[in-house]
């Protein structure tokens, strides 16, 4: 019998259709991913342009378990800086968000511009007293060489990206020409207008959020609002479809109007024949031109990002890693600038299904949990994403664990397991 | 009139324990009779309710959308099971008028999973609008804002 905690873990199986639980579990490949996947060669989320509209407006976010503060500087700009001071390292941003004209450590006073600049150091010339002067810095003290860590910032369609990697491709280059579109599709150029946050700490290795938004199988089983509207049904017309290296993904879906037909809904006790809305708002779709058919595109950008389409809601939601065994997991609630007061209503109660107590994604963040339970029981064991079989290809229908496995075999390369 | 009779705030007293009664113990069609039909309940982080963003965690808007919680909690929702227990501070009165009571009170829910211990789940302040109804005081809006900052995993049932 193998033992439940492998010392030196061995991915041992062929491909990537068997997930070994240690993956989920091992702190040591947990920080490596943090060094390979959201701190090098990875563009990573970190908020809206809308989020910072005017001069000095800051957020601050996160990449990894990276501090980091979006800023807007005075010439219009958008800078992404880390939030640690670079005198004694303070984590000096304590605020989530507001509007300054400088960043000022409070316990040195160092003083730094919105794009990182160290502007001020107290008694850096030291200070006089009886004729002589006392301390200082040393004279070869050169600010330049002493700002906050700067990021490279990609911002597209009023979505801000950040890499502490400057040797990164570009943005477009990173999601591909595929996922570029999809991106486009949301995010076409209008502002966006901010409607509010949500915010879980779901006790689970992150990438099982990753791999939750790349798995077709489980909305129209698990989730009974889903399958009884047709919501996200194993028939429904959908395509599924990854970038060249298999690490980003969106699903496609087109709403059933028809009545689920006897194989997607037999057996499955989630299916309620008989369900009825009382309150028809929380299901009023109305479709926009900008969809272009599809009623769903879930779009899941490796490693930090989910971009949500689903009907009339449209969020962000972005993975916030803390330790291997959970994750902050932020929705942002966006509309744009051209809703109607009618559209906005519509997309805030069509919000109901989404979200830490959403119809249909409350019960997400719970089988995460208990998937992590799971692995820490036995990590020598494995999961089985074998739906469609063992290869990783784009599909064009749902019924399928293929992204589950492009993502792991993307995983295997880049962390070279 | 700015200032309740001895009898209504024994009322509204009665309510508030009368709430907390019903959503610590499952009774989801007692929940909803605490209700007016064309009621406004909200579960709002703070952050949200400050800074005029109007997105709830939860916000259901009329008595329907209340018995769609219902049946969503009864029928449709996959969860881990858990107790919760609500301790609810006395109603701050802010004014009364037109036949409705403007009153907030503290309150703190805790929760037990099984084979579990008890921990904090959500803490925040009912901001309500309470009427007064020939069959005694209903929620007309109860907006539950709350202070902590993350929900830990799912929030199922109503606060």
């Amino acid at each position: 019998m193998a033992a439940v905690f492998p010392i030196k873990p061995v991915w041992d199986q062929p491909g990537s259709s068997r997930i070994p639980f240690w993956a989920y579990t091992d702190e040591a490949l947990y920080k490596r991913e943090l060094e390979r996947l959201f701190y090098h060669g990875h563009w990573c989320y970190v908020g809206l342009e809308a989020e910072i509209p005017n001069p000095g407006d800051y957020k601050r976010s996160v990449i990894g378990e990276r501090s980091v503060i979006l800023t807007r500087a005075a010439d219009g700009s958008i800078n992404v800086v880390e939030n640690v001071c670079a005198h004694r390292g303070m984590q000096f941003c304590r605020e989530r968000h507001g509007n300054k004209t400088e960043f000022v450590c409070p316990y040195h006073q160092w003083t730094y511009t919105l794009t990182g600049d160290l502007q001020g150091v107290p008694f850096r010339r030291g200070v006089k007293q009886d004729g002589k002067v006392n301390g200082g810095m040393p004279k070869e003290f050169n600010t330049a060489d002493h700002g906050l860590t700067k990021l490279k910032v990609a911002s597209r369609g009023g979505v801000v990206f950040a890499s502490f990697d400057h040797d990164i491709e570009s943005l477009e280059d990173f999601l591909g020409p595929d996922m570029t579109a999809y991106f486009d599709r949301l995010f076409n150029g209008r502002k966006l207008t901010i409607l509010g946050y949500n915010r879980q700490r779901i006790p689970g290795n992150w990438k099982l959020m990753q791999e939750n938004i790349k798995d077709p199988y489980h909305p129209g089983l698990l989730h009974t609002w889903f399958v009884t509207y047709g919501l996200w049904r194993a028939d429904n017309k959908s395509e599924l479809k990854m970038d060249a290296q298999y690490r980003h993904a969106a699903m496609i879906s087109t709403r059933s109007q028809q009545a689920a037909t006897s194989e997607v809904t037999a057996g499955v006790t989630s299916f309620k024949s008989g369900m009825e809305i009382n309150d028809k708002r929380l299901l009023d779709i109305v479709p926009e031109p900008w969809w272009n058919g599809p009623t769903a595109v879930m779009m899941t950008v490796f490693p930090s990002v989910i971009f949500q389409q689903q009907v009339n809601s449209v969020s962000t939601r972005h993975i916030q890693p803390d330790g291997h065994g959970s994750f902050d997991f932020v929705w942002t609630h966006f509309g744009f600038e051209d809703d109607t007061p009618e559209m906005t209503e519509r997309r805030l109660i069509q919000a109901n299904l989404f979200g830490p107590a959403g119809f249909v994604s409350a019960d997400d963040g719970e089988v995460i949990e208990l998937s992590q339970m799971g692995f820490e029981q036995k990590p020598n064991h494995r999961t089985l994403a074998e739906l469609g079989g063992y290869g990783v290809e784009n599909t064009d229908h749902m019924v399928t664990e293929t992204l589950i496995r492009g993502m792991y075999n993307y995983w295997r390369k880049v962390m070279e397991i | 009139m700015n200032k309740l009779d001895f009898d209504t705030w024994l009322a509204l007293n009665q309510l508030y324990a009368e709430y907390a009664a019903a959503v610590d113990s499952n009774d989801w069609d007692k929940w909803i009779a605490l209700f007016v039909e064309d009621c406004d309940y909200r579960v709002q982080p703070r952050e949200n309710h400050e800074r005029g963003l109007p997105l709830s965690t939860l916000a259901l808007l009329s008595g329907g959308m209340l018995r769609d919680r219902a049946y969503g909690i009864k029928e449709t929702l996959f969860h881990d099971p858990y107790y919760q227990r609500h301790v609810t501070g006395a109603p701050l009165v802010e004014k009364v008028e037109d036949g409705v009571i403007v009153a907030q009170a503290n309150y703190a829910v805790f929760r037990t999973k099984l084979s579990q211990e008890t921990t904090v789940f959500n803490v925040g302040r009912y901001l309500d609008r309470i009427r007064i109804t020939p069959d005694g005081l209903r929620f007309a809006q109860r907006h539950c804002i709350y202070d902590s900052e993350m929900i830990p995993n799912s929030l199922i049932y109503p606060i």
